[in-house]
């Protein structure tokens, strides 16, 4: 029973992971090619799942629903990035700090006027709605391995993205010397809303990805923003290859931390002491993690830069 | 410089606007109401303010036959903000009654500023135990319940219904285990496992692998607002609706049927009403509120309701003459006002003795989900901590 | 060039210079004169929201301190409101509620936190200090949530307020204002004093430049953690003031939020000029209340105002009032 618990775990921890990849993927590289600090890449994250919420009671579709959701997820990145961030890429970041965090507050209280404050319901496609049989005994829905199929791919794409075309070379230049990239004659300016608009249709991807299983409901991107936060900076910021090691590797120990730390502990202590103390230190796990990556490698495990 | 003077002075100006408009009690009755309007539980804040003003509205903007005037406060669930509101409402506008909050942990903080002050602070929602107990207090009504009892709802239908072995899973914080503790009240089975989540956790697959292994007779939860949706619709889609029974408290209600939806049909929860209560004011109740609300309502709404009007009929006890304090507690503690539950009375804690349900979500004929009543578990229940509380009666 | 070295350009010439001081001393004076507009009849609820702001200026002071002049972000500010808190609140609990024992507890604590803490995250620079300053605070969050003994998630009342010697003076709402007044103009007088001192230049100069500091032979790693655990131990008696004025604790008061609202009232007053810090808690917490009253959905009036002010305003709101557009 402990070992098929186990691989189920996993598989959830790799869910998870994916899952935080596709929302930090965005961010680092926003971070990294830009030195931009983009606090409202959440509120992103929460307009996907809008989205597609919405676009899949219109349709009675989910896969039309994110059709749809996307390439507006995109259009909304685009619209914020013309208003708002544009006027902050040569700005320290305190200031963006300032402005994103005010775009949060901004578009929460937006999304409950327009859809309201109680959390929205998005069914599972029917289709992909069954169980399959790992092995003996043990199901997992189908919808999630569908996530992390669609994370990988997606995982893929940016990688074939980065290292293998001109925009990616450029991305990657950015990422390690942007002065010298702007030097050399690129339009900085369409680079960036490219990569801007690009990531934000990445945070509403993993938007859309999770409203058939989590409740779509205000302010759901605030938490999920210092996860994948958490991620960038473990990951080393900049670095797509860092992300997604660093995205595995939180869904992991927060996963498999929630439901066997308790266990371990029990091995060096009686079990009511095992307990309590698992209980308290597993939310801590992923904070004592990035603590000790950093302490030892402070500029996380992939560096992009120098 | 300009600026900052502005700021100052409209700040004056705000608060000194809030002093000139105090009345003579006999003219207006003041009402505070302190609930949660931001952030990601705003929807049980708006149930409660909706269901208090809809039954002002309905007697004509009057409490008692008194010209009522209700300040809405948003607390932002945040403990210290909530403080300094009510210390505005209590010094400031001068309320008559404070009534509010949605959350415990808000009505903990709350409590010491309003109670000090001898202002009347009636809880529509929150129930803690230490209020009903050893802190309990002449100035402090609870029109909901005793938060335990809702737990020990299924804990009693559990062990009625001899389920064996039982998993029980609350997030990792002092309400959830003051659920385990209500639950535990009642059951005298095998308990699995107690698993603790964190709070505000979205994703509850590593849990439920954990249950599927383990197989027990039901399971056993207290997730409230967002927790909950994504937990009956992992419970789901994990397949194990069909194998284990879901127990659960506050975590499948009228405020989160509409996210829960079909995979939530047929799920069981403990309650002191129901939508489909059958008594006439319960009905035109809920006909009224969906009309004007266009959601249904939950027992967030129906206590705001009572809580009403309680007020009313207290105020109209005493003649709308509120400087007797203690002739207005009196005439609180009658309870002599049509609940929507039927039959409603006070406990000398100040907590109500009622009847429990278990309740079933539903789809309804009109393709809205609402908990419907199974059947009665608890009869005139008084909560287990009012033997502690040494008001006299 | 050796202004570089050590700037000191970036304060005026004297400590005295009259354009720089009128502005502190007119609003230290508005502050210290306010509880006569409620003698002359303004509504007693205002000196209330005054303490409220004054609490979190002090805490805004502080992060100032090593924000502004030390080019420290950090994102956990807020876990030592919370540590002052709690040592109020647990220590209360257990009936001691002498304040001249509180006090030393929490500053002790606060200053073993900072330290630790200090100490592992100043080797990061920039996001990553930002981010690791955050995992301490949530570290120690989590913590308090797991103290069921204190009341846990729900918090913790506070049934008597510290005692001064036996008496309960810090009941009376006009002496705790003074009391909150008199620290937060403390700690602000503490920090011009420092900031003009030879370790606030050090400190300054190991913001702009660590490498020259390191050159001419100062550690900044050692000033920058001195003025860390300085910061952090005024924050703490903010925590203090807040369990007092709360009369309740609880481990909201160290959520990630509570830091970003920490930071943004330092940016949103204007960096690096401790007054800035208490402008912008004046600001944020009457915007909060002003539109609070005004509509339940005041965020989708707020957030634009700060948008708009990090996109116009470049030294915050004291840029404003100052007329100076741009410092950078």
């Amino acid at each position: 029973m402990s070992t098929t618990l186990l691989v189920v775990q996993t598989l959830n921890g790799l869910q998870f992971g994916i899952l935080l990849f596709l929302i930090a993927a965005g961010l680092t590289l926003v971070f990294g090619v830009m030195d931009f600090v983009n606090l409202a890449h959440g509120v992103q994250y929460m307009i996907g799942a809008y989205l597609a919420a919405t676009f899949t009671a219109l349709t009675g579709n989910f896969l039309w629903g994110l059709l749809l959701a996307l390439p507006t997820a995109l259009v909304v990145g685009i619209i914020l990035e013309v208003l708002v961030f544009r006027h902050l890429y040569e700005r320290d970041h305190l200031s963006q700090v300032l402005a994103t965090f005010g775009v949060i507050l901004f578009l929460n209280e937006a999304v409950k006027l327009i859809w309201g404050a109680a959390p929205l319901g998005v069914p599972v496609p029917e289709m992909l709605s069954g169980n399959v049989v790992l092995m003996d005994g043990v199901l997992y829905p189908v919808y999630r391995l569908v996530i992390i199929g669609a994370g990988l791919a997606v995982a893929l794409l940016l990688y074939f993205g980065v290292n293998h075309t001109r925009v990616g070379m450029l991305v990657r230049a950015g990422a390690s010397n942007p002065r010298m990239v702007s030097a050399l004659g690129v339009n900085i300016g369409r680079l960036f809303m490219i990569v801007f608009g690009f990531g934000a249709m990445l945070a509403g991807f993993a938007g859309i990805m999770v409203a058939p299983i989590l409740s779509v409901e205000p302010g759901m991107g605030d938490n999920l923003l210092i996860l994948a936060m958490v991620v960038i900076v473990i990951g080393g910021i900049g670095s797509i290859r860092g992300a997604f090691i660093a995205a595995l590797l939180i869904g992991l120990v927060d996963t498999l931390g929630r439901s066997f730390f308790g266990d371990l502990l029990r091995l060096f202590m009686p079990a009511a002491t095992a307990s309590q103390t698992g209980r308290a230190i597993a939310p801590m796990l992923i904070y004592i993690l990035m603590a000790a990556v950093l302490f030892f490698r402070p500029a996380g495990l992939f560096p992009a830069r120098r | 410089m300009r600026g900052l003077k502005k700021v100052l002075l409209s700040a004056v100006a705000f608060a000194a606007l809030g002093g000139v408009a105090q009345a003579a009690p006999a003219e207006k009755v003041k009402i505070g109401l302190v609930t949660t309007l931001t952030g990601p539980s705003a929807v049980l804040g708006q149930q409660i303010r909706d269901g208090f003003l809809l039954s002002v509205q309905q007697n004509g903007g009057k409490i008692g036959g008194i010209e009522a005037e209700v300040i809405v406060v948003d607390d932002e669930q945040k403990p210290d903000v909530a403080v300094n509101r009510v210390r505005g409402l209590i010094e400031r506008d001068k309320v008559d009654f404070v009534v509010g909050p949605v959350f415990s942990n808000i009505a903990v903080a709350m409590f010491k500023p309003v109670v000090q002050s001898e202002t009347f602070f009636i809880s529509p929602n929150s129930g803690t135990s230490n209020f009903a107990g050893r802190d309990c207090s002449p100035y402090y009504f609870v029109t909901s319940y005793q938060n335990d009892q809702m737990h020990g709802v299924l804990g009693k239908h559990a062990q009625n219904e001899g389920l064996k072995r039982v998993v029980l899973m609350v997030p990792n914080y002092q309400a959830g285990k003051d659920s385990v503790a209500g639950f535990k009240r009642h059951y005298e089975g095998e308990i699995v496992d107690e698993i603790y989540t964190s709070l505000g956790q979205l994703d509850f697959s590593a849990e439920l692998a954990r249950i599927a292994a383990l197989q027990p007779d039901a399971l056993f939860t207290f997730m409230p607002g967002g927790m909950g949706v994504n937990l009956t619709k992992q419970f789901r889609q994990a397949g194990l609706a069909d194998k284990v029974k879901f127990l659960s408290a506050f975590t499948v209600d009228e405020t989160t049927l509409p996210a829960q939806r079909d995979d939530a049909v047929g799920f069981f929860g403990g309650a002191n009403w129901a939508p489909d209560f059958d008594n006439e004011q319960s009905k035109a109740f809920v006909a009224a509120y969906e009309a004007a609300f266009d959601n249904v309502p939950g027992t967030y709404a129906m206590q705001a309701f009572d809580a009403a009007q309680l007020l009313d009929s207290a105020v109209r006890g005493v003649g709308g003459d509120l400087s007797d304090k203690d002739a207005v507690r009196a005439a609180l503690m009658k309870a002599d006002f049509p609940s929507l539950r039927g039959e409603f009375t006070f406990n000398h804690n100040g907590y109500p003795i009622q009847d429990f349900y278990l309740v079933k979500a539903a789809k309804r004929e009109d393709g809205k989900y609402q908990t419907e009543i199974v059947e009665k578990i608890f009869d005139d229940y008084a909560d287990d901590y009012a033997g502690q509380c040494r008001l006299g009666s | 060039m050796n202004e570089a070295v050590i700037p000191s350009a970036a304060l005026p010439k004297g400590p005295f210079g009259l354009r720089r001081n009128l502005l502190p001393a007119v609003l230290f004076l508005a502050f210290a004169l306010a509880p006569l507009a409620v003698a002359f009849g303004a509504d007693p609820f205002f000196q209330s929201i005054l303490i409220r702001i004054m609490i979190f200026a002090i805490a805004a002071i502080s992060l100032d301190l090593i924000l502004g002049f030390g080019g420290m972000v950090s994102l956990g500010h807020a876990a030592f409101i919370g540590i002052g808190a709690y040592a109020v609140g647990i220590l209360a609990s257990h009936g001691i509620e002498e304040a001249h024992v509180q006090l030393p507890i929490t500053l002790a604590v606060a200053s073993l936190f900072a330290l630790v803490t200090g100490a592992i995250s100043l080797r990061t620079k920039g996001v990553y200090f930002i981010m690791i300053t955050l995992a301490f605070a949530q570290m120690i969050m989590f913590f308090a949530t797991s103290l069921s003994a204190y009341g846990g998630d729900d918090g913790l009342t506070i049934w008597t307020r510290s005692q001064v010697f036996g008496s309960d003076i810090l009941g009376n709402r006009t002496i705790f204002y003074y009391v909150t007044f008199a620290v937060m103009l403390g700690c602000y007088l503490l920090c011009r004093a420092m900031v003009v001192s030879r370790f606030g230049r050090v400190l300054r100069g190991s913001k702009e430049n660590p490498v020259r500091m390191e050159a001419i032979g100062f550690s900044p790693y050692r000033f920058q953690l001195a003025a860390y655990v300085i910061a952090g131990m005024m924050c703490s008696l903010a925590g203090f003031l807040l369990a007092n004025q709360a009369e309740f604790v609880s481990p909201a008061y160290m959520s990630w939020q509570r830091s970003g609202e920490l930071l943004i009232m330092v940016i949103l007053g204007g960096l690096g000029s401790l007054h800035g810090a208490v402008i912008g808690a004046a600001a944020l917490l009457l915007l909060e209340e002003g539109l609070a009253g005004f509509t339940e959905h005041w965020k989708i009036i707020l957030g634009p105002l700060l948008v708009l002010v990090a996109l116009f305003l470049r030294q915050g709101i004291l840029g404003l009032l100052t007329g100076k557009k741009n410092n950078d």
